[in-house]
């Protein structure tokens, strides 16, 4: 009997709290990006959990994809804070403010 | 734990601990830096628990990607920016911000926690594939990407190559084609 | 059992509501005098008609002179039906033939007064559709179709009055006639209102029925909410002051409405409701103490007067007092016989006036005037016969009218009696004041007026009809001989017949020619030869004890104020406060919402979380946590 699925998911939920807490906190870009990526694998640890307990291998699967496409984010992601970096000087994620109202 | 193997609590304790400093670390540390090596931790200390889980082939799969391209990534931005100046966590442009954002967090954990205590889910087993701990499930693994998912598979790679053309011509910069057409023409009068 | 040609009773009034709409039509290609006499001979026409109907209404025995003809309905709810019916009996016929009569002769001697008028027949419009709707008022069948006349005739009286609007008193005049009107119209609403609700039926005939059903209080009030109406219709106290105003329209219209036709609607209208005021005695002495009050003031402010028309128009005012009077003590027919005979002594007087003023060049001050006996001898003759008429000196119309209601005065209350005859006095002496100072003496316009004024008599068109009408205000004392028979049987109950006695009645007769004559010769030994005298012209009489000026003060200013209070407290500062205060919100909430869109993304991120969180706290109370 190995450790109750339910401890897993607490940690997962503490995780992704955290995550979000530093996506709302956090001034600057680049460690906002890394929050994002705390909640997905976040999101990953609950995944794998369900599938270890169901005997599924739809979670495993998932977690797959899941990983690919935070890849690909993050290529963007990145590309684009290059770009905006290069316009201005500050990383402070306030000076995006162009669609204010 | 509760009937747990003492071999399985430790494991657990030790990697559920190091995620969390990990985590907290990537939320707290002022240089960026630091963050990024808070991820590398909370990274390692999840594929300890893919491990555990059962999900050899994944854990490995998370280190090479994530750990090993995705944080590299991220450190190759910080350096090439110079992003790495101090900033204060205390310094609010917003209004009500932290608080706010603190009172947010802690409503959803309080509702988390309202939701799990009442309910439990679940659902059939081995709806997808079977899957059994501990025994290596790359074959069933392969199984459903290439079959059940085989749309979601195809698509993924349309993304990767999207996602790599995109960024390509998101920091492309300019004049950098009237150069090389500059070189061709005077390649030319050569 | 009546002769067939009592079957064109609804022509009567009909014949100048055509002519009025043919006018609409053809009048200004018409023009000056073809027009005039289109409307002289429509209302010739209803002069002609009406005597025919009566003609065929006295050939029924007494007991059966009733002749209703109905020309549609308006509603059917109760029983009977309500609608347009006109009703031919002794009071109506009286009725029909001195108002078609009066008005065709002033509508001749129109045609002479307003030539060269730029409106000319624009005024025979509006003549014509007033003599239809005072013919609809007296032939109503039912008060409906009496409250239709009688909005008719206030509607052309404001616009006859304010005919040349030019002038802005005679268009403030015209607006004064109209809303103190209303108030009076106001009253008799409320009682055609409280009859149909307690009696369902407006109907002459079955109210009178009906009405014995109905308890005292009801009957008050609608006798004296009806009094109201005639009270603004007939320019009693407290309604009076839009008459001396409204004499700033054109002569003839003086003449036709405010002293023959129109005023007398009101007395008309509490004749008819005989019946019913017969059984309210309380009421009937308030209109006669209105009556008497409204008479003294009118003479005595008459007494002061300068203007040749204001004179009369106060004169008009106590004589309709005198009528009001009659009718309070209960000698309606006495009250008829005045309006008759009244019709036809002020409007030769007004007709008389009318020509002075044409022969003056417009000038309407008689200090101004005097001499004129030697340039208008028929006018002068004219005048001093309505003089003598109005006076009440033996053997004219007036006499034996005053007669009448005094000896009925006489047996209600003494004082009411001496008062009425010192108001008697009062009018020998004010007309003959306007006589003499007009007519005696010595001209005063030679030398200080600018235009070379040739007094001169009026044309045939003029002359004619004030003389007839003189001839009437001498030989109209024939009437009383059957008027009383004759009106009788259409007064239920019995009016109350004279009774105290033929003794006392030939002691009060007497005394009562006296008085005319004294009257009449004060005023002569006065005025014959000045023009002035202080003492008999005080200031307060002058300016009719300044009723108007107090009226402006108490009601119109307070009225005024009052508006102006709601305008400031209720519109500025509550309602535009509501409004502005609407906008204002809206304005702050949405300037409120917009504030959201900061464009800060860690902003954006907490609210997705705040939305994220009711989504989930939502579906956890749905599933019952």
């Amino acid at each position: 009997m190995s450790v109750p699925t339910s401890w897993f998911l607490v940690l997962s939920f503490a995780l992704f709290s955290i995550g979000l807490l530093g996506v709302l906190v956090r001034k600057n870009v680049l460690i906002v990006l890394m929050s994002i990526e705390l909640m997905l694998n976040a999101a990953n640890l609950s995944f794998v959990s369900f599938s270890s307990r169901l005997k599924d291998i739809g979670g495993i699967s998932a977690v797959f994809f899941v990983l690919v496409v935070a890849a690909a984010e993050v290529v963007v992601g990145l590309a684009i804070v290059v770009s905006i970096y290069r316009k201005r000087l500050g990383s402070s994620i306030d000076d995006l403010k162009e669609l204010q109202g | 734990m509760f009937g747990a193997t003492i071999v399985d609590s430790i494991v657990f304790s030790v990697a559920c601990v190091f995620a969390l400093i990990g985590a907290l670390g990537v939320i707290s540390f002022k240089n960026p830096v630091h963050s990024a090596l808070g991820l590398v931790l909370c990274l390692f200390s999840i594929a300890v628990l893919f491990i555990e889980q059962g999900a050899d082939f994944l854990a490995a799969v998370q280190i090479i990607v994530y750990a090993g391209a995705i944080v590299v990534l991220f450190l190759f931005v910080i350096m090439l920016l110079g992003v790495d100046k101090e900033e204060s966590v205390k310094d609010e442009t917003l209004k009500f911000q932290l608080p706010l954002a603190i009172l947010a967090v802690a409503v959803l954990i309080g509702l988390f926690i309202a939701v799990g205590i009442g309910y439990w889910v679940s659902g059939a087993n081995s709806l997808t594939g079977n899957f059994k701990p501990g025994v290596p499930g790359i074959l069933e693994l392969a199984r459903a990407i290439f079959t059940t998912y085989l749309v979601p598979f195809e698509a993924t790679a349309a993304l990767l190559v999207i996602a790599v053309v995109g960024a390509v011509m998101l920091v492309k910069r300019e004049g950098m084609a009237k150069r090389q057409s500059e070189e061709i023409t005077v390649g030319e009068q050569n | 059992m009546f002769p067939e040609v009592i079957h064109v009773t609804y022509l009567i009034p009909i014949a100048p509501l055509v002519a009025a709409v043919l006018l609409v039509l053809f009048g200004k290609k018409l023009g000056d005098p073809a027009s005039g006499y289109v409307a002289t001979f429509s209302v010739l026409l209803s002069f002609i008609l009406s005597a025919a109907v009566v003609g065929s209404l006295a050939s029924v025995s007494a007991g059966h002179r009733f002749f209703e003809q109905s020309i549609f309905t308006f509603f059917n709810y109760g029983y009977p039906p309500v609608g347009v019916a006109f009703l031919l009996d002794p009071l109506s016929a009286v009725m029909i033939l001195f108002v078609s009569g009066v008005s065709t002769l002033i509508c001749w001697y129109s045609v002479g007064y307003m030539k060269n008028d730029p409106q000319f027949h624009k005024f025979f419009i509006y003549l014509t559709l007033f003599v239809a709707s005072m013919l609809t008022l007296v032939l109503g069948a039912n008060l409906l179709v009496t409250f239709i006349g009688w909005e008719g005739v206030g509607l052309c009286s404001y616009l006859l009055i304010s005919f040349w609007f030019e002038r802005p008193a005679a268009a403030s005049a015209g607006k004064k006639a109209m809303i103190v009107n209303r108030v009076g119209d106001a009253g008799f609403l409320l009682a055609i209102f409280l009859t149909y609700s307690v009696g369902k039926t407006l109907d002459y005939e079955h109210l009178f029925v009906f009405s014995k059903t109905f308890s005292h209080g009801v009957l008050i009030a609608i006798v004296l909410l009806a009094f109201v109406g005639a009270i603004g219709k007939s320019a009693q106290l407290p309604l009076v002051g839009w008459l001396p105003d409204a004499m700033e329209g054109p002569t003839p219209v003086s003449a036709l409405i405010h002293a023959a036709t129109m005023v007398t609607a009101g007395v008309y209208l509490m004749v008819r409701l005989s019946p019913l005021l017969a059984s309210v005695p309380v009421v009937a002495h308030i209109i006669a103490i209105v009556g008497i009050i409204t008479a003294a003031f009118g003479a005595l402010s008459g007494s002061a007067q300068n203007d040749i028309k204001k004179v009369l128009a106060y004169s008009t005012v106590s004589q309709l007092g005198f009528m009001f009077i009659a009718v309070g003590t209960g000698a309606y027919v006495a009250a008829i016989f005045l309006m008759v005979a009244h019709s036809f002594y002020k409007a030769c007087l007004f007709l008389s006036a009318g020509s002075v003023i044409h022969a003056m060049d417009e000038e309407q001050d008689i200090k101004k005037m005097g001499g004129l006996r030697k340039f208008l001898p028929i006018t002068t003759a004219a005048f001093f016969i309505g003089w003598m008429a109005i006076g009440g000196i033996f053997p004219l119309s007036g006499f034996w009218a005053k007669r009448s209601i005094l000896l009925h005065a006489y047996e209600v209350s003494f004082y009411l009696w001496l008062a009425t005859l010192l108001t008697a006095l009062l009018t020998a002496y004010y007309i003959g004041r306007e006589f003499c100072l007009v007519f005696l003496g010595q001209p005063r316009w030679g030398n200080k007026s600018k235009k070379h004024l040739s007094p001169h008599e009026p044309g045939l068109n003029m002359k004619i009809p004030t003389v007839t009408l003189a001839v009437f205000a001498v030989f109209g004392g024939l009437l009383q001989l059957n008027l009383g028979n004759w009106l009788n049987p259409a007064l239920k109950p019995l009016v109350i017949a004279s009774s105290a006695g033929s003794n006392t009645d030939l002691v009060l007769s007497i005394a009562d020619a006296i008085i005319a004559a004294i009257g009449a010769y004060v005023a002569f030994a006065l005025w014959k030869s000045r023009s002035f005298n202080k003492t008999l012209e005080p200031a307060f009489l002058a300016n009719a004890f300044y009723y108007d000026y107090y009226v402006d003060k108490l009601i119109a200013r307070s009225a005024t104020y009052f508006a102006k209070l709601v305008d400031n407290v209720v519109e500025t500062k509550t309602i535009s406060y509501i409004v502005k205060g609407a906008t204002a919100l809206a304005a702050y909430s949405g300037d409120a919402f917009r504030r959201l869109t900061t464009g800060y993304i860690r902003r954006s991120v907490l609210l997705f979380l705040g939305g994220l969180i009711l989504l989930m706290a939502y579906a956890g109370f749905k599933g019952g946590f």
